[in-house]
């Protein structure tokens, strides 16, 4: 086979297997990022060897007690992600849904409408949507890679889990519920 | 709600399912490129870069391969429920234009190697935006922006 071909063939293996990983881990709400700021702060303990949480699956019937956040039991030092921002007033009573978009990024238009559907139907959650390219520092803070990215946060602002690319409804009301 | 929906106004949507059928025949275009003796291969690749850069410049909306979904694959099709920001693609274009001119540039100077592989690049780019619907261009873009700001 010539040089070309090779190419081709590689090509198409790597675009099925990216895609196809992509497509079944969209949307899915699963640990959450070890934001850098509480690292650096004394006397938070919990986070740093906390092991990465299990996911919240989409079939929310099935929910075992794992799924359990663990920072809405313990009670951290660490404030609410948003804070020193414009966008901390607009948190909601009882969760907020977190959603970082871009203008070169036709998924986060599919997740506006699904979070804003779920932040409407669920009382005292809002849904707040960042720029990210507007946010740089936001964004290398949660460490956040792609848009859309969702951040389910509780009460008080606290990251519970986050899905990237954009979640059906059932796994954004799972993952809610979870945080409730 | 967020800045970004005041932007959307200004440009009119397009019909979500055109960057894909465009992304196909970009793909088939650029599968030829690969499998096709140097010389064919050469002009196939000038004209997609040609393309590209139409679609980076005006718009995915105007190439040519856009033309062909209005005139054979629309008429075929339900209208849309939901029309798409013109900007995404539009910008995975701009990326496509720059693998396409670094593969006609390695052609061009004698390194078949560097064209082919450029191309395979930007041929895996429009697959994913083929059949996944998924525009690598535009996530890397969140990436350069976050290091460039460093």
């Amino acid at each position: 086979m010539t040089l070309g071909g090779w190419v081709l063939v590689l090509a198409v293996v790597l675009a099925l297997g990216f895609g196809g990983w992509r497509m079944v881990s969209d949307g899915r709400f699963r640990g959450t990022h070890r934001v850098r700021g509480a690292e650096r702060g004394s006397g938070f303990e919990t986070g740093a060897e906390r092991p990465p949480q299990p996911s919240v699956d989409a079939s929310a019937g099935a929910r075992s007690p794992s799924v359990e956040p663990v920072e809405t039991t313990v009670s951290s030092p660490r404030g609410s992600v948003l804070a020193g921002t414009a966008y901390d007033g607009q948190r909601g009573e009882r969760a907020t849904l977190l959603q970082f978009s871009s203008a070169f990024c036709a998924p986060c238009r599919a997740t506006r409408q699904v979070l804003d559907d779920v932040a409407r139907s669920v009382p005292g959650v809002a849904h707040v949507e960042v720029d990210a390219e507007q946010h740089l520092d936001l964004v290398r803070d949660l460490g956040v890679l792609r848009t859309p990215t969702t951040l389910v946060l509780d009460a008080a602002g606290r990251e519970v889990t986050r899905a990237t690319g954009a979640p059906r409804p059932g796994q954004v009301l799972a993952a809610l519920e979870a945080t409730l | 709600m967020s800045t970004l929906t005041t932007h959307r106004a200004v440009e009119p949507g397009i019909d979500p399912r055109g960057p894909r059928i465009v992304a196909a025949l970009t793909s088939l275009v650029l599968a030829l490129v690969l499998v096709t003796p140097l010389p064919v291969a050469i002009l196939l690749l000038a004209v997609q870069t040609v393309v590209f850069a139409i679609g980076a410049v005006r718009g995915v909306q105007h190439t040519p391969y856009a033309v062909v979904f209005r005139r054979l694959v629309r008429p075929h099709l339900s209208a849309p429920h939901d029309l798409e920001d013109s900007r995404p693609p539009r910008f995975a274009q701009a990326v496509g234009l720059g693998f396409a001119a670094i593969g006609l540039i390695g052609f061009l100077a004698g390194s078949a190697v560097v064209g082919l592989v450029a191309a395979g690049l930007a041929l895996v780019a429009a697959l994913l935006n083929a059949v996944f619907g998924f525009c690598l261009g535009c996530e890397i873009y969140l990436l350069l922006r976050r290091a460039a700001a460093r």
